[in-house]
């Protein structure tokens, strides 16, 4: 076994489908089972592809989200691999330092996973329930909107404006998200609302 | 950006400034790369660091942060005195030639009309002679002392680069190799593309150095041309996105306003936005402004928005301050006059300057509502770290409430990008544990919330009630629907005015673009800049291909880009007076004789002749303007004003302090380093890092490793006058709060001679904080100050005043 093979003229020799038999023939037989015992199968085999964009800067590289199980069909899909999409006019397949990672922030430790809340002076948060905490939002909402509701300034115009509440949108979500955040925050009467466009 | 990130191969010569692209926005980078191999295109750095942008740039010159307005004045006065102009650009497309009216003046740093009590200008003064036939006063020949190019003229000439090395610390011939360079891009065939981001927004004047390199733009002829443009690197995925839907205190999705309460009916509101053409035959775009407010209010309110209920305009909140911005709102939360905050997806407790100041604005809040998809500081301010943020949890009796919220790979829809474009992306995975969209979140809200007011009633329930919401699942509308809603619909049959048996648009069916919106109730429009995305054709925002005619760079196929899919905006101009394209080895669009064709949709009606309609089609004017009449809080022109807490006093004008009409809170005044005070002698500047993206990134276990540590950057020469070696500890401190760090001694930070005085930099990146995968830090704006550009309020996070010394490092708890 100490001939000198490149890899070249090693795919050359065996091509491809006989690979083994021609391996056999070079007397690699042990080799062989080596090999293929040492080689991970295809991490990327089985999975479904979806076309989304970095989550990051406004560059909007194209990436390709690859899963195991399909959302379109149904299925719960978990996120095996991230990479760049290299059909993409702007990043044509490339990521940065940070785009190259977005996996792990999709898996990050710590991601959110339950409705939580901390009560006054507490110095910890309790799991609640969804049907809780928006309820309870809710409430809070009705009585300091109701409290605090200015109709008319002081001299006589109709003004229907709520100061003692406000929002402060995201950066990261869709254009469909912005939108229905955005009728549902004015249609209160909040006027402190804002974005991250400053900062 | 007027312009695209593939469009920037086109160009001859980058100047980033403002901005440090190769490593905040790297996958953009390539196309200056791109211009550099293919073109032979030049990059020129100007920076207080020499950072990685500069590190490949053909020339880098150094500036002291905060001082870009007079390097920029002081280039303008450069091409102005070495007839570096494209003049059959400047005369026919900017209002160079307009006549300012009698009794506008500038003097010693102060337009007319400044009120010094109230920190801002009566403008009236700030506009154009008006002639007897209702026209802007023009001179063609240039003559007119008044006329705006005179006055500009005037307006510079105190900047020569002997002021610019002054005030910003910039050499003399480094400043002149640098106006060199750009002046050779003043003929018809070379174009300069400008790349900011945030160090030029962050200032308390920084809508005024935007404006700075827009004018030098204009004067050279490189705004709707190829490889030209202002092209704004924007920080968030889909920033643009939320700033076009009018997420703002002030906003209306697609850059309308929300009423003041000087406005108490729809005919006065009105009654300002007529738009009239300020010259013959121009388009004046936005005299269509009805047509955008009405469509939206049938998109916000459908039946209940009627002709007799004014479209619904009492519905609308009315302002009566400029806007309720985050420092505002954190101003008031602090005094206690707000009870209840949401925070979608931001983390505002690092975000904004000052975090002493939020911190305790937080603690008198009644409830604090998180929705993110990741632990946030804010979220946690009640939380005791040790000295990263010490706080006693029984005395803070704000409830919070966190909320899990999915992130981009486990939702549908789309984001604006740096470039306008609207990109359409897929969900690849399931949401962990019970995390849920933030349209579901928002829809529960409403409806509780509309529940409560039906059952209860209450404080005009009126807007809430009759929300427009009817989607086939109230409880979690979806993308499309969204998404169709924003593109805007026909609500009922159109019939030809002059034919009525021709029908014109069909109820029910999808816009084709914002030129079919009308003013009278028959359609709905969420965003009119974003009409065309959603047609009857189907979803335009997710097409993808990516063909490119020419190889202009435009791939009009690709996605759909605001407004009408159009990828360069002013395009018009990119030819001559006649239409001819400037450069026809650029050619982006040109005049057939009948109407304008080319690579891109031409930004001009389509059959509009050349020489009859200015290619500035949204001004009144038909040109751009080198001179902003009253449009700008701070002044028609921009001026140098150092920062609020500054090494020297303005130069230019020794009696102002910071920029003379931003809003200071009554209380910050005192948390302000006096100007030069020996207490705060360097210039503190903050800054990103490529492995990191803001707050977020510490989250993710392989960038923390890539950075796992905080430090701060200083001088060789800083390093040894403090006794501070590469690695120790250091502790950097202002007048409002201190952190610990490691210091990286570096040549990449130069001490500078600032009117006479040398002036050390202390960098300082942003990116740690108490929770996440990287090792704990202090949060940056525990040093910055609270105060914001005079026109849109972005905090001053980039020059400030601090001090530092060698340290033992922090006390851990």
């Amino acid at each position: 076994m100490n001939m000198e093979l490149s890899r070249r003229t090693f795919l050359k020799t065996s091509g491809a489908g006989i690979a083994g038999t021609t391996l056999g023939a070079f007397g690699f037989s042990e080799a062989e089972a080596a090999v293929a015992s040492a080689v991970k199968p295809f991490h990327l085999v089985n999975t479904t592809e979806a076309r989304n964009t970095c989550t990051y800067c406004s560059v909007a590289c194209g990436i390709i989200i690859y899963s195991k199980g399909d959302l379109r069909k149904g299925e719960k899909a978990d996120i095996v691999h991230i990479e760049g999409d290299s059909d993409h006019p702007t990043n044509r397949g490339t990521l940065c330092p940070k785009g190259s990672a977005l996996r792990d922030i999709v898996k990050s430790q710590t991601r959110l996973t339950q409705p939580m809340l901390r009560k006054a002076g507490s110095n910890a948060f309790e799991a609640v329930s969804w049907d809780v905490a928006l309820d309870k939002i809710a409430r809070a909402m009705k009585d300091d909107r109701d409290a605090n509701f200015v109709a008319t300034n002081s001299d006589g115009v109709t003004v229907n404006r709520w100061l003692t509440t406000g929002f402060l949108a995201a950066s990261a979500t869709t254009n469909e998200t912005a939108f229905a955040t955005y009728k549902v925050v004015r249609s209160t009467g909040i006027l402190a609302f804002d974005n991250q466009a400053r900062v | 950006m007027t312009n695209a990130w593939t469009d920037i191969k086109n160009t001859d010569l980058v100047i980033i400034m403002g901005g440090n692209a190769a490593e905040a926005h790297p996958c953009g980078f390539k196309w200056v790369t791109e211009a550099k191999a293919n073109r032979g295109a030049k990059l020129i750095v100007v920076d207080p660091r020499y950072n990685r942008s500069a590190s490949v740039a053909d020339f880098y010159a150094p500036i002291r942060q905060g001082s870009d307005i007079a390097f920029l004045m002081g280039l303008i006065n450069h091409c102005i005195s070495h007839d570096k102009v494209q003049w059959e650009y400047v005369k026919p497309f900017t209002n160079a030639t307009f006549v300012v009216r009698e009794g506008y003046a500038y003097q010693d740093g102060l337009f007319t009309g400044y009120d010094e009590e109230k920190r801002d200008y009566n403008r009236d003064s700030w506009e154009y002679e008006i002639g007897p036939d209702g026209y802007a006063v023009v001179d063609e020949t240039l003559q007119n002392p008044r006329c705006v190019w005179n006055l500009l003229k005037e307006h510079v000439a105190i900047y020569t680069p002997e002021m610019v090395e002054r005030i910003c610390g910039t050499p003399k011939e480094a400043f002149l190799k640098v106006a060199e360079m750009v002046g050779e891009c003043s003929t018809p065939t070379k174009t300069m593309t400008s790349m900011y981001a945030l160090g030029w927004t962050q200032h308390s004047k920084g809508s005024q150095n935007i404006r700075g390199m827009a004018m030098l733009q204009l004067i050279l002829g490189n705004i709707g041309v190829r490889g030209g443009g202002m092209n704004a690197l924007r920080g968030h995925s889909n920033i643009q996105g939320l700033t076009d839907l009018g997420l703002m205190s002030n906003l209306i999705p697609g850059y309308l306003n929300i009423p003041t309460q000087k406005e108490p009916d729809f005919t006065t509101y009105m009654s300002t936005r007529a738009f009239k053409p300020l010259r013959p035959n121009q388009t004046s775009y936005w005299q269509n402004y009805r047509k955008f407010f009405v469509s939206f209010m049938k998109s916000m309110y459908g039946p209940a928005a009627t002709a007799e209920n004014d479209w619904g305009y009492n519905y609308l909140p009315k302002l009566d301050v400029a806007s309720y911005d985050v420092l505002r709102i954190f101003d008031m939360m602090k005094n206690g006059k707000v009870n209840l905050y949401f925070c979608q997806g931001f983390n505002p407790l690092q975000a904004f300057p000052d975090k002493g100041k939020l911190a305790a604005g937080l603690a008198k809040l009644k409830m604090l509502v998180i929705m993110d998809p990741l632990q946030t500081e804010t979220a946690r301010f009640w939380e005791d770290h040790g000295t990263f943020n010490k706080v006693s949890p029984a005395d803070i009796q704000t409830e919070v409430i966190q909320l899990p919220t999915t992130c981009f790979a486990e939702d549908e829809g789309s984001l604006v990008n740096s470039g306008r474009w609207l990109q359409w992306h897929w969900p690849g995975g399931s949401p962990p544990g019970e995390a849920k969209t933030d349209i579901w979140i928002m829809a529960q809200i409403h409806l509780r919330l509309k529940e409560l007011y039906q059952k209860e009633g209450g404080a005009f329930p009126d807007p809430i009630v009759n929300l427009n919401w009817t989607y086939k699942d109230p409880g979690e509308p979806t993308a499309e629907e969204l998404a169709r809603e924003m593109n805007g619909s026909v609500l009922a049959d159109v019939y030809d005015p002059v034919d009525p048996t021709k029908k014109v648009l069909e109820a029910g069916k999808q816009l084709s673009g914002f030129g079919q919106l009308r003013d009278d109730g028959t359609t709905a429009g969420g965003c009119w800049i974003f009409s065309g995305c959603w047609t009857e054709a189907g979803n335009m925002m997710a097409r993808r291909d990516n063909s490119d005619p020419g190889d202009a760079g435009m791939f009009l196929k690709w996605s759909f880009s605001w407004p009408a899919n159009r990828r360069i905006l002013y395009n018009r101009a990119s030819c001559d007076v006649d239409g001819k394209p400037w450069d026809p080895s650029r050619k982006l669009i040109e005049w057939d004789g009948a109407k304008w064709t080319g690579y891109d949709v031409p930004d001009i009606a389509p059959t509009a002749k050349p020489r009859d309609v200015g290619p500035f089609i949204m001004n009144p004017e038909g040109t751009s303007r080198l001179w902003v009449r009253k449009m700008m809080r701070d002044g028609p022109f921009p001026v140098h004003y150092e920062p609020f807490e500054s090494p020297v006093a303005n130069v230019i004008a020794p009696k102002i302090r910071g920029n003379p009409v931003a809003r200071v809170f009554p209380d910050d005044w005192k948390t302000f380093a006096d100007i030069g005070d020996p207490a705060f002698p360097y210039a503190g500047t903050s800054y990103r890092l490529t492995e990191h993206f803001h707050y977020w990134t510490k989250n993710n276990h392989v960038n923390s490793v890539l950075q796992p540590e905080q430090f701060v950057e200083i001088s060789e020469e800083l390093a040894k006058d403090k006794g501070i070696e590469l690695g120790g500890w250091v502790r950097v401190w202002s007048k409002r709060g201190e952190l610990y760090a490691k210091a990286v001694v570096t040549k990449r930070i130069k001490p500078m001679t600032v009117d006479g005085k040398i002036v050390h930099i202390v960098g300082v990146p942003i990116h740690w904080g108490f929770v996440g995968a990287a090792r704990k830090g202090f949060t940056a704006n525990t040093l910055t100050p609270f105060v914001g550009d005079a026109n849109i309020e972005t905090p001053e996070f980039k020059a400030f005043m601090v001090n530092i010394e060698p340290s033992t490092g922090p006390v851990v708890a």
